[in-house]
């Protein structure tokens, strides 16, 4: 009984110990995984895991190799949710001091909490190291740098999101001129009324986001590019009547998309343009891919133009990639930031991703018709910062902005309540 | 002393990592869930202590309760439960009470019933969105081109998408999925009633419905409770389904867990650990006295 009972209890400290030990590796083994790219690798945060942002990024992983033949590429993609996933994931270890070499941000205001957190470097100095502050536009490095005037990101890739989808079939069977260029949004939701007495899906949207996305358009349409900055660093008022007028048409589009937006996301929206079940879609140029990959071909199968009222200026939102603190492998991390903002990176990977490079000594005869047309715009065109893409405003404020127009679109608020609560939202 | 302490000793040692892992891992990160509540670490300078955060108390919980977007939130969670109770319930019981009897097939019958419980929450969510597409007429899918092939279309409605009930569509795959194990419950519980009691009764002249309503209800009392609050609990929980129907910034379908997980991708921790100690305590005010009841039936 007494040897019983002693076996028993050497038993229980054994578990008990073991347990523990248990416990404390579990916690050591995790920190280290991530903090092994010491050395000569660099681990790439990103949430470029399929279709042409895999492609582009395989192609940027490949000049990489050439410009830094002793450095490993780790990839660190993680899927899923549009990048949601892998936000979440990266907050986490953020928060646990272990970042990775670089992570994928979108450029401008989104980069704030980052800064405030001290979560991410200030890589001005880096700018003048590769020469890139020349090679960008300067509306553009005035647009990517934070209150203080520092820079912490290098940006990879540029889009464009006022873009507006059309199917000409469509738009031919109820006699609408698919080459028309409208002047103002009250020409084109005119012809969106027609559409709808014709018993066509004027235009196409999905969920919250896109519906931000559209109202983010129908703002600078009518507020014009400097009111609509203005809405951003307090300039312009959200309370004011012109606001008002904006939000009125706002209201107008959405009474004209389809019933079930709220349960698509952008490929689903696109797709009824491609399919001809819907005649307008709003969406930045990335859709230009969901096109191609079906073999349509730009100007007979579909056209793409700025959203009406937004012809001559370029609502920009772009990927950057950003040196973390405490990164594990900081040469690492500048390696391949040369890479992103090198004329050989940046022409590989938008050729392949389907974006235009940031810079602008690109030779435009090496990308598709598309990218073509939106290179010249962004030379040319003023430019202007994405609310639903995190260029114009920290995550608070557009998950606020989020919250209030999901509850306008599914008729839960009304115009005026709409109004002062993303008045409240932008205020912070 | 000694002796007490050889008595008590290896029982405790035995207990000692799953009482240390629960203590940390459970009842520590509750007590620390509750204290980042009590903060106003509203950003992400505050999560890393490059600002600083000062504790509020209940300021948070008050600024929530207050809000109108989180009042109609926890009136969806009550809509969804009491709808997600009642036809679970109500289903559970129905296909009990057919199979009780013996019939051809019973064992078909019961894994067909049980069946959709093995799919998980987000598999099922894919296919109920699109069921529960909201197009109406010319543009409809799902269940609302159903209703127009058998001719059925005033019944055509926008599902999820009402403001108001819109979260007592998502309750309808919710049913679909738990009735069936809320029938192998009852089914259990029919099957434990012995048939003497039924013959006794009988014998005494009581009619079915007297039966049911003297004999074997009260028996199965104790099962409808724990099915009650094992249903219950996972309405409150309600989560996943609704991520994979709706998306979470849907107005129209928010529920405490979903502003849950809004508020602590923004960097707001505060507001997200007391969203987090709300439904905590609205969780235990359904099992507490659940767990005392049992309690006290064992100590007899």
């Amino acid at each position: 009984m007494r040897v019983n009972r002693r076996t028993t209890a050497t038993v229980a400290t054994a578990a008990v110990l073991g347990l523990t030990l248990a416990a404390c590796g579990g916690g050591g083994t995790s920190g280290d995984g991530g903090g092994e790219g010491g050395g000569n690798e660099v681990e790439v945060f990103t949430w470029w895991a399929a279709g042409s942002e895999k492609a582009g990024l395989d192609a940027l992983v490949g000049v990489f190799d050439e410009q830094h033949p002793d450095i490993e590429f780790v990839n660190g993609a993680v899927a899923g949710g549009a990048g949601s996933a892998a936000k979440d994931l990266l907050q986490t270890r953020l928060q646990a001091q272990d970042p990775p070499d670089t992570f994928q941000a979108h450029a401008g205001a989104e980069l704030q909490d980052y800064i405030d957190a001290a979560q991410i470097e200030d890589v001005s100095d880096l700018y003048d190291e590769f020469g890139l502050a020349d090679a960008f536009p300067a509306d553009l490095v005035d647009r990517l740098s934070s209150e203080d005037g520092a820079i912490y990101s290098i940006p990879s890739n540029i889009h464009r999101a006022n873009v507006v989808w059309a199917n000409p079939t469509v738009l031919e069977e109820n006699d609408i001129d698919p080459e028309a260029q409208y002047e103002d949004l009250d020409a084109w939701i005119a012809d969106l009324e027609k559409l709808d007495e014709a018993g066509v899906t004027p235009i196409s949207v999905g969920t919250t986001w896109t519906q931000v996305h559209l109202l983010e358009t129908v703002l600078l349409a009518d507020l014009g590019p400097e009111a609509y900055s203005g809405l951003w660093d307090g300039s312009t008022d959200w309370e004011g009547a012109e606001v008002t007028a904006a939000l009125e048409d706002f209201e107008t589009i959405m009474g004209l998309t389809n019933d079930d937006r709220d349960g698509l996301d952008w490929p689903e929206a696109t797709q009824m343009v491609i399919d001809g079940s819907a005649a307008f879609n709003v969406m930045g140029d990335w859709a230009v891919a969901a096109f191609e990959e079906q073999d349509k071909v730009l100007g007979t199968d579909f056209t793409a133009a700025p959203v009406p009222g937004t012809d001559g200026t370029f609502d920009f939102l772009a990927d950057s990639f950003t040196l973390p603190v405490g990164a594990p492998n900081p040469d690492g991390s500048k390696a391949w930031l040369e890479t992103v903002g090198s004329l050989e990176g940046q022409v590989a990977f938008n050729k392949a991703k389907g974006s235009i490079p940031a810079r602008t000594d690109a030779d435009p005869a090496e990308f598709s018709e598309y990218q073509q047309t939106a290179i010249e715009s962004f030379a040319n065109d003023t430019i202007v910062s994405s609310l639903a893409h995190g260029a114009a405003a920290p995550v608070a404020t557009l998950t606020a902005i989020s919250d209030a127009t999901s509850k306008f679109t599914t008729g839960a608020a009304d115009l005026a309540g709409y109004q002062s609560e993303l008045a409240a939202a932008a205020q912070g | 002393m000694l002796k007490k302490l050889r008595r008590v000793g290896p029982p405790l040692l035995l207990l000692a990592p799953s009482l240390i892992l629960v203590g940390v891992f459970v009842y520590g990160l509750i007590a620390a869930n509750f204290s980042t509540s009590f903060t106003d670490s509203h950003t992400a300078a505050q999560a890393t202590r490059q600002k600083p955060t000062a504790f509020v108390w209940f300021t948070n919980y008050l600024d929530l309760l207050a809000s109108e977007d989180f009042q109609h939130s926890l009136m969806n969670l009550l809509l969804y439960t009491v709808v997600f109770l009642v036809g679970t319930m109500v289903m559970g019981f129905l296909w009990a009470w057919m199979l009780e009897k013996p019939v051809k097939g019973e064992g078909l019958f019961r894994s067909v019933y049980l069946f959709p419980m093995a799919v998980s929450f987000v598999a099922s969510g894919v296919v109920w969105r699109w069921l529960l597409n909201s197009n109406q007429d010319e543009q409809a899918s799902g269940l609302n081109r159903l209703f127009q092939i058998v001719g059925l279309d005033v019944l055509q409605n926008n599902w999820w998408n009402n403001i108001t009930f819109g979260i007592v569509a998502i309750a309808i795959p919710a049913i679909w999925q738990l009735s069936g194990y809320v029938m192998a419950l009852f089914l259990a519980g029919f099957r434990g009633i012995p048939d003497e009691l039924r013959e006794a009764a009988r014998m005494d002249g009581a009619s079915e419905w007297k039966l049911y309503r003297h004999v074997l209800f009260p028996q199965l009392s104790p099962v409808a409770l724990s099915a009650l609050i094992i249903i219950g609990h996972m309405s409150l929980k309600a989560f996943d389904l609704i991520m994979s129907i709706s998306k979470p910034a849907n107005y129209q379908t928010k529920v405490p867990a979903v502003d849950m997980f809004v508020f602590k991708s923004s960097f707001d921790y505060a507001n997200a650990a007391a969203v987090g100690s709300i439904l905590l305590i609205i969780v235990a005010l359904v099992i507490v006295p659940y767990l005392i009841r049992t309690n006290r039936e064992e100590k007899r």
